[in-house]
């Protein structure tokens, strides 16, 4: 009886004594979702438009980060550095497709799953090789990021703790989105893009380069990773510890659905939430810690309920 | 000339369904027989602890996980957490039975992995594909919180680990422990590995492994023609965290001699998912063969770099081996997306053939 009320009463009776905690929570979920959302988001960009299953968005994400802190270390001036990443992100995208992705068109998914992963290990490698295997610090003034934080106060005495980096993350990310909204609806490539998406072979037949728009949803992807590395490398540290962070994507994705941006959004709020809220009201019931495992037991659970996500397209099998 | 079958007349069903119907095979695999035999009385400690032995265990290892991605088609990542809860079992076994012989504790330890690896098997019923990978994630991430939370496993000691006690068995043999010799190591790994995979060959040309091939190449095709997905899905995923438990076991026990749980992470599953890749889908040769590059490369490396006159770090090595085999798997996948098998079978058929170049 006592474990079942630690179940299903007790949390919520100390939900509603502290709201300020609770919406303290809440805003921290809201945060890593929206980091993860940002992973997720470089997944379906790169699955859209080549139904490559990209392991190695994760590395990108750390990767990029380095890349910028590295050069800033050398003594390149922030902004410069910036653009200067952007390049390196762009000639990793073109080097990408020529050599990983153009050999192997046509391969079963699984292959090229396999390849994105090597692609991982060899990134790792690269980027420890050049820039060492230690953490670094995000430069996060030198960029013209917001530091420091807001007190907000609610009710009587509860207080709300908002890091201005955090505002930051949540508007860029949105900036971004609807960016890429613009990109994918409006433009001429990102119409392009959305052929490919549809059938690769009749966007071949009206004349669309598929190696260029490879090419391109790699760099966009890789434009989303800089991104990413430099909000969670501002929150914590830029380090290969993140690889393992963006695995939480994969839940994400399979929350909204493989397909879908705006999926790739809320999937990523919901688990960002869900497994904050998890962590600190049921979590000391069973040791803590749960943080690691519990996005990819919602995803789980969803799964057998709807196997195609929030918002991805049914899936039919032909025979 | 060398390796032709033209001549070898079979006259029976069973010498024609026997495992090496050709001669040439059965000299090949009596020679690797005795070269197996003879290295441990050559070979230095170093090689037989550091490269032999653990490359016999992943192959097993990867000999688990090609039964569930190479012939059930079931893609997985939580090869290393099932490896885990054999090498946990094991040692809460060799703890509550401490006077039974060790290889009867490995082997009986797989079986406690292949009961949570059927547990998360049953999504497989519904999920396919990507989807069933990250199903396999929550076990990789789930188990290995459990080796760090549930203290029992490691017998409640202060680091978290599991540290291997000394077992003796077959008269006063030395077999686990700090003390035991590579030599007893190696043969009891040999004798396992060799045993099981002769098993495993027999399951997997036989119903079951039909039955896991048809549901790999087209399971509703498979379920019209009466075979249960239920049954074939499962005994699938039971079969391979067996495998992968005992594997997991003997890594622990007669390898690294104790361990954290960080051992049994998301890294060893990428690497076991590797071997197999590049061994070939679907091929029990493939798995030594991936076993043998993914382990030995790293190996090589490191040996080879320092002596080229390239002089760096021992980190700056580590990072480049990283760096090489990513590039490699790339490199692989594209000439030979079918695997290190695949080449094996090509090699065969020159041979075949030579010294002519059309048979």
């Amino acid at each position: 009886m006592d474990f079942l009320y630690a179940i299903f009463i007790d949390p919520f009776i100390q939900m509603v004594e502290l709201p300020d905690f609770l919406l303290q929570v809440l805003w921290e979920g809201f945060v890593a979702g929206v980091l993860y959302a940002l992973i997720a988001l470089g997944f379906v960009l790169i699955f859209k438009a080549s139904g490559v299953f990209n392991f190695a968005q994760g590395i990108m994400v750390v990767f990029a980060g380095l890349t910028l802190v590295g050069l800033h270390e050398k003594g390149v001036p922030a902004y410069l550095a910036l653009i200067l990443t952007i390049g390196v992100m762009g000639l990793l995208a073109l080097a990408v497709e020529r050599f990983v992705m153009r050999p192997l068109v046509n391969q079963p998914d699984i292959i090229l799953l396999m390849s994105t992963i090597g692609l991982t290990y060899f990134l790792i490698g690269f980027g420890e090789f050049i820039f060492g295997g230690e953490p670094k610090q995000m430069i996060t003034e030198e960029l013209g990021l917001p530091t420091g934080s807001t007190a907000l106060e609610i009710g009587d005495g509860g207080l709300l703790i908002l890091q201005h980096i955090d505002i930051a993350a949540a508007v860029i990310a949105i900036i971004m989105v609807g960016c890429l909204a613009v990109f994918f609806n409006k433009t001429r490539i990102g119409r392009a893009l959305r052929a490919v998406a549809d059938d690769h072979q009749a966007a071949l037949s009206v004349g669309i380069s598929l190696n260029q728009i490879w090419a391109i949803v790699w760099f966009a992807a890789g434009i989303v990773a800089l991104t990413t590395g430099i909000m969670w490398g501002a929150r914590s540290d830029v380090s290969f510890a993140l690889e393992i962070i963006a695995l939480k994507a994969l839940p994400v994705l399979i929350l909204g659905g493989f397909t879908s941006i705006p999926g790739a959004i809320v999937g990523g709020l919901i688990i960002g939430i869900g497994e904050k809220i998890g962590e600190i009201y049921w979590g000391p019931l069973i040791g803590g810690g749960i943080e690691s495992w519990l996005a990819y037991m919602i995803a789980l659970i969803f799964l057998l309920f709807r196997p195609q996500g929030l918002f991805g397209e049914r899936i039919i099998e032909r025979v | 000339m060398l390796y032709r079958e033209s001549g070898q007349y079979k006259t029976s069903y069973i010498s024609d369904q026997s495992i090496f119907p050709i001669r040439e095979d059965r000299i090949g695999i009596a020679i690797i027989g005795v070269i197996a035999i003879v290295i441990p009385f050559v070979a230095s400690d170093f090689f037989l602890n550091a490269i032999m032995t653990p490359f016999l265990i992943l192959a097993l290892a990867a000999i688990g996980l090609n039964i569930l991605t190479g012939y059930a088609g079931q893609l997985s990542l939580g090869t290393g957490a099932f490896m885990g809860v054999g090498a946990y079992s094991c040692y809460k076994l060799t703890t509550i039975f401490p006077d039974v012989n060790i290889i009867i504790l490995v082997l009986l330890s797989g079986l406690f992995s292949a009961g949570i690896g059927v547990i998360f098997g049953l999504p497989s019923l519904r999920i396919k594909g990507l989807y069933l990978a990250v199903t396999t994630l929550a076990a990789q991430f789930f188990l290995e919180w459990c080796f760090i939370r549930i203290p029992w496993l490691y017998n409640y000691n202060s680091s978290g680990a599991i540290e291997v006690p000394e077992r003796r068995g077959f008269g006063d043999i030395i077999l686990t422990g700090p003390a035991a010799g590579a030599m007893t190591q190696y043969f009891v790994v040999l004798g396992i590995v060799v045993v099981v995979t002769l098993a495993v060959k027999n399951i997997v040309r036989g119903r079951i492994g039909r039955q896991w091939m048809m549901i790999r190449d087209m399971d509703i095709a498979a379920e019209l023609m009466g075979v249960r997905p239920l049954t074939a899905k499962l005994s699938a995923f039971a079969v391979s965290s067996y495998l992968c438990g005992v594997a997991g076991a003997m890594f622990i026990f007669f390898y690294l001699g104790a361990a954290e749980p960080s051992a049994f992470s998301i890294t060893l599953s990428f690497q076991i998912l590797f071997m197999v890749i590049l061994g070939g889908l679907g091929s029990l040769v493939g798995s030594y063969f991936g076993a043998a590059f993914i382990w030995g490369l790293p190996i090589v490396l490191r040996a080879v770099l320092p002596a080229m006159g390239i002089d760096i770090g021992a980190e700056t090595v580590f990072h480049i081996a990283t760096m090489v085999v990513g590039a490699l798997i790339i490199f692989f996948l594209i000439v030979e997306p079918h695997g290190l098998a695949r080449l094996w079978s090509l090699g065969k058929e020159k041979l075949r053939v030579w010294p002519f170049p059309y048979g």
